[in-house]
């Protein structure tokens, strides 16, 4: 079993893989990026702080903690970075790795939020929204589900909540897709 | 509008556009009909994944989008045209990466070669807003105009993924186009510092401590602005934005209360369409009161 410091060393090589990913070198620590995030207040650390973790080979604290999946994807952070960061892909990658190597706090609301719209997209080929919702709140907090009935009837009596899931014609020739990519991913 | 002239191009809805938020769907068609736009939709086309699965599995991520541009290079026409932000951004970037990253891209076309497709990378992505500012242009739009929606004061909000990152259509944090389109409606657009600051997305439902907070500074600055209505090129901002407003009054104690509405619907209405052919009776704000007393 690898041990926190290989991780750390695959994690660094991941992120520099993707495009201009080795950009995180030129990081100067300015804070643009923790400035222009709006979430970062919410963040257990900044998007700076996550370069100089990242660096520094203390990336598991990073992935234990709430910080990467509160990046809510705007990209404010990559088109302001002086050095060019591509910061929002950086916590994808960040999001992926916690994923992959199962390094994120349990229950934590967005990760479970992805896992249920994944799951959605591979079962019909289009997201089912409330077969996702139920699911979402089934695995972190059944009884917030409650709460959501009356919002959940306001889209009912408009039409706008969909009963029957609608699955794609193709959606076995998706699956064979998602079967290829899988398997030239172990080769 | 002749047949002849109709201008075709490949239409994907995206997920959200056919129960949750039918109304933009509806409205985008029927404005495109107005301004003789055919929008043939693409057949069997798939999620484009959202900013959700990219978070998990990139390589899986990327065969969703390419399935879609596939199909949509198989039409023979050359543009795909979403109104939806997310699905703009997710099959633009899905569009780059293939065409960046050829050892990735070369798994990717394995993939779609599985499932007997292939993909040429000549599909061009593009936002509905961007066809009806730039391909229809001013002097069009304004000659369908029915009933110029004079005194009317218009907050125009982009949301993040229409102008970044690419910064391709407009400018990365002050776009202009939707706020141009008002004008041409006869609207007047106002001043709106937060146009294209983050809604909160996801969060909304995840993390609504966070999403409140962050559409609530966007619902009061749009109202600071004396707007009478706010219109988007979005359909998870709409929603985040239309759909929460006691609660989010609540959070930030400032009374939020506004009609959000798509700026499909705001160009129908000056068109002089009915309600129904723009889904006005789906909105959960008074737009459809709003829009009768004004016009």
């Amino acid at each position: 079993m690898a041990t926190t410091k290989d991780l750390d060393s695959v994690f660094l090589e991941s992120v520099c893989s993707i495009p201009d990913g080795d950009k995180i070198y030129e990081c100067i620590q300015c804070g643009t990026c923790s400035a222009s995030c709006p979430t970062s207040d919410a963040m257990d650390y900044s998007p700076r702080e996550i370069l100089a973790a990242l660096r520094a080979g203390m990336l598991d604290r990073v992935l234990k903690s709430n910080t990467v999946w509160r990046c809510a994807s705007c990209y404010s952070c990559a088109v302001r970075c002086p050095a060019g960061i591509p910061f929002t892909d950086v916590m994808y990658e960040l999001k992926r790795l916690g994923t992959q190597y199962g390094l994120y706090p349990k229950r934590t609301p967005n990760a479970v939020m992805v896992k249920a719209f994944m799951e959605s997209v591979d079962r019909h080929g289009r997201t089912h929204e409330p077969e996702l919702v139920q699911k979402y709140y089934l695995r972190t907090n059944p009884l917030k589900f409650l709460s959501q009935v009356s919002f959940g009837l306001r889209l009912l009596v408009r039409g706008r909540m969909a009963v029957l899931a609608h699955n794609i014609k193709g959606v076995g020739n998706l699956r064979k897709m998602m079967a290829a990519i899988e398997e030239n991913e172990a080769t | 509008m002749t047949g002849s002239r109709d201008r075709v191009y490949t239409y994907y809805p995206g997920c959200s556009q056919m129960v949750t938020n039918k109304a933009y769907n509806i409205s985008t068609k029927s404005v495109a009909r107005v301004l003789g736009l055919d929008m043939a939709e693409l057949e069997d086309w798939n999620c484009c994944g959202a900013t959700a699965y990219m978070a998990i599995d990139k390589k899986r991520a990327l065969v969703l989008s390419a399935r879609n541009l596939a199909l949509a290079e198989k039409t023979g026409r050359a543009e795909l045209v979403t109104a939806c932000n997310g699905c703009y951004l997710t099959l633009n970037k899905v569009n780059r990466l293939l065409a960046e990253e050829p050892e990735l891209s070369m798994q990717v076309h394995k993939a779609l070669d599985a499932g007997g497709m292939t993909y040429d990378g000549t599909v061009r992505v593009r936002h509905f807003l961007d066809i009806v500012v730039n391909d229809v242009g001013e002097e069009e739009v304004r000659r369908h105009v029915a009933g110029p929606l004079s005194g009317f004061r218009v907050a125009s909000y982009y949301g993040c993924q229409l102008g970044r990152p690419f910064g391709e259509l407009d400018d990365e944090e002050f776009p202009e186009i939707m706020d141009k389109l008002a004008g041409w409606l006869g609207a007047e657009p106002v001043f709106f510092p937060l146009k294209a600051k983050c809604c909160g997305g996801l969060m909304m439902t995840t993390e609504p401590e966070i999403g409140r907070k962050l559409t609530g500074k966007i619902l009061k600055s749009a109202k600071q602005q004396g707007a009478d209505c706010i219109i988007t090129c979005c359909p998870l901002c709409q929603m985040n934005l239309e759909a929460y407003q006691d609660k989010v009054g609540t959070a930030i104690e400032y009374d939020c209360h506004i009609p959000v509405l798509y700026f499909t619907q705001l160009m129908g209405c000056a068109f002089g369409l009915k309600s129904d052919e723009l889904a006005l009776k789906d909105s959960l704000t008074p737009v459809e009161a709003l829009l009768t007393a004004k016009v």
